[in-house]
């Protein structure tokens, strides 16, 4: 009896990881298909290389260029803004901060997590906007900086939490080899403890980078809606998960080269952030290797 | 003649009074009624001792009796426990450490330590080495350079290391580890070297290895090593001190601790008849 309800349990078990794995392979498939009917009328050259996305014009131009360069860009200041405040938080935390304090504040941090992307881009939109418009008087009313500021601030947790957990599992041995041979707390914690934790760190970058790179709501609302392939923060753009999600909510035809569009570029948003996670996977290998 | 040699040691409170710790000037440590408490509970209850610059001194005793607790008070190691409290003056060349001026970081470049558990850093044999005189600002490359070299020779790895020494610490054996942590520590030069049980994590080989290597290493620095190994004491140290719950029971001459202990507890402790 006992052993038929443990069969029972196994088998259970072992349906659910098949049915995700289907799921997982299904889109893929799904994304792959669709993109190459997509190639087959569209060059890949001409996507690559091509300085304009019009799909919906009449003038069609197929260049995925702007669509990236709109995401690089608003993740870039998304991650220049939460690197920075992450890493000096974790190491805060971990090095500094009485257990008590760290115990209450790393939960909290969280939270930021775990706010909907929708109150976000809100917040870009209708706070953080027209505050940096007093200091930047030329800043549009969508543009890449706020979204990205906002972004930063929504990623800050994945860094401090993730970086915070690296820090903390470096064995106090280190630490205390490192203050017996004459260091003090800021040479222990840059000199000693940050670079052991290099690999748990450069892991919560990437996890964070990857987050940035596909957030939607955040840019779809504060970002704008106009591909254009520029590094000028203050100016509107469109990343590639706003495109897809202005196409889907549009009135453009299944089965149409538009609609193939969406994925074509979701392909390429994917083959990024599937290259970001196969990364850090790897460092993550690395690092277990090191400590075993 | 050093006062604790004297007479054979009836109780502590006998050596209390007889050792005058400030005037000593051949004593490299001299502690002068040091008490520990972890909260309320009292760790070390009143030691008076002084150790004598070039020698080994063997700290002995059951576990949990105090003698890290007391080792780490040479270094001020202890200050990060949040619960410790201490009482009492520990002088190192004269100068009391638990003065508020002290520079902590400048004591711990005269009092090296070396733990129980191998812990080099995790980079390269040449960077742990080389990592306390960086981080003192050294930047002159033949210096540290030569200061490498001269460290893992004195601590007998420069051979089996020589050409790697863009290694990983982390690659070495438990014993060569050791040695490399003792490498680091004599690098930047102290005059005292605390090991806390620096054999445990060890095979009998390396063991050997660091007994030999703690025996030419006194000609120029005053040892400190806490030991669980009887036989070690007795061959590598030149005073040993037996501890027990707290108190400092016995502290004489290795060869008399050993032979012709003068306490009863010492004696039970050292042929295993303890507790
Ligand atoms: N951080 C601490 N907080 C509270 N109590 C402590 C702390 N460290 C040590 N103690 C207590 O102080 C006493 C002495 O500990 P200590 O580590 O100095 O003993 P020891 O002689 O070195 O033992 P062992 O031989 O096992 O290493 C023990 O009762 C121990 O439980
Ligand atoms: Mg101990």
């Amino acid at each position: 009896m006992r052993k038929i309800k443990e069969l029972i349990i196994e088998k259970s078990l072992l349906s659910s990881a098949l049915v995700t794995i289907a799921v997982t392979l299904g889109i893929i498939l799904v994304l792959a298909i669709e993109a190459f009917r997509f190639f087959s009328e569209v060059s890949i050259f001409d996507f690559f290389t091509d300085t304009q996305w019009t799909p919906l014009f009449t003038e069609k131009h197929f260049g995925i260029l702007p669509l990236l360069s709109g995401t690089l860009l608003t993740s870039f200041i998304a991650i220049a803004f939460a690197l920075p405040i992450g890493l000096s938080i974790s190491i805060y935390l971990s090095e500094y901060a009485p257990k008590a304090f760290r115990k209450s504040v790393k939960p909290l941090l969280e939270l930021l997590a775990a706010v909907p992307t929708v109150v976000y881009g809100f917040f870009a939109l209708v706070v953080v906007t027209p505050f940096l418009q007093e200091i930047i008087p030329n800043l549009s009313g969508f543009n890449s900086l706020s979204a990205g500021i906002v972004m930063g601030i929504m990623i800050i947790p994945y860094i401090s939490s993730l970086s915070e957990d690296a820090l903390h599992a470096v064995p106090d041995s280190l630490r205390e080899a490192s203050f017996g041979m004459g260091s003090t707390k800021f040479q222990t914690a840059f000199k000693v403890i940050v670079p052991a934790a290099s690999s748990g760190i450069i892991v919560s970058i990437i996890l964070a980078i990857s987050r940035a790179i596909g957030e939607t709501m955040i840019v779809a609302i504060a970002a704008g809606q106009q591909p254009r392939l520029t590094l000028d923060p203050t100016v509107p753009i469109e990343t590639i998960t706003a495109y897809i999600v202005q196409v889907s909510l549009g009135d453009v035809q299944h089965g149409s080269l538009e609609y193939r569009t969406i994925f074509a570029a979701g392909i390429t948003l994917f083959v990024f952030t599937f290259l970001l996670n196969t990364l850090s996977y790897r460092i993550r290998k690395k690092f277990q290797e090191k400590y075993e | 003649m050093e006062i604790i040699m004297e007479k054979p040691i009836k109780e502590p409170k006998i050596l209390d009074s007889v050792i005058d710790t400030s005037l000593k000037k051949t004593h490299k440590i001299a502690v002068n009624g040091a008490k520990v408490w972890y909260g309320d509970f009292e760790a070390i209850k009143g030691i008076d001792m002084t150790i004598k610059a070039n020698t080994v001194t063997a700290f002995i005793g059951p576990s949990g009796c105090g003698k890290s607790t007391f080792l780490r008070l040479f270094n001020r190691m202890n200050d990060y426990v949040d619960s410790f409290r201490m009482e009492g003056k520990i002088k190192i060349d004269g100068n009391n450490i638990y003065k508020k001026k002290v520079n902590v970081e400048e004591l711990r470049k005269e009092v090296g330590m070396v733990f129980q558990k191998p812990n080099p850093f995790p980079k390269s044999i040449f960077e742990n080495v080389a990592y306390g005189l960086k981080i003192q600002g050294i930047k002159d490359k033949k210096f540290i350079n030569d200061r490498v070299e001269k460290a893992l020779r004195q601590a007998d790895l420069w051979d089996e290391v020589k050409n790697d020494l863009k290694k990983s610490g982390l690659a070495l054996s438990g014993g060569q580890q050791q040695r490399l942590c003792i490498a680091r520590t004599l690098a930047v030069e102290p005059s005292i070297i605390l090991m806390d049980e620096p054999t445990s994590a060890l095979d009998p080989i390396s063991t050997a290895k660091i007994e030999q290597l703690i025996f030419e290493l006194k000609k120029k620095y005053t040892i400190v090593i806490v030991t669980h190994n009887m036989q070690q004491a007795s061959r590598i140290s030149d005073y040993t001190a037996f501890f027990y719950m707290g108190e400092l029971i016995e502290y004489d001459k290795t060869k008399i601790i050993f032979t012709n202990p003068s306490i009863k507890q010492t004696e039970n402790y050292i042929t295993g008849r303890f507790g």
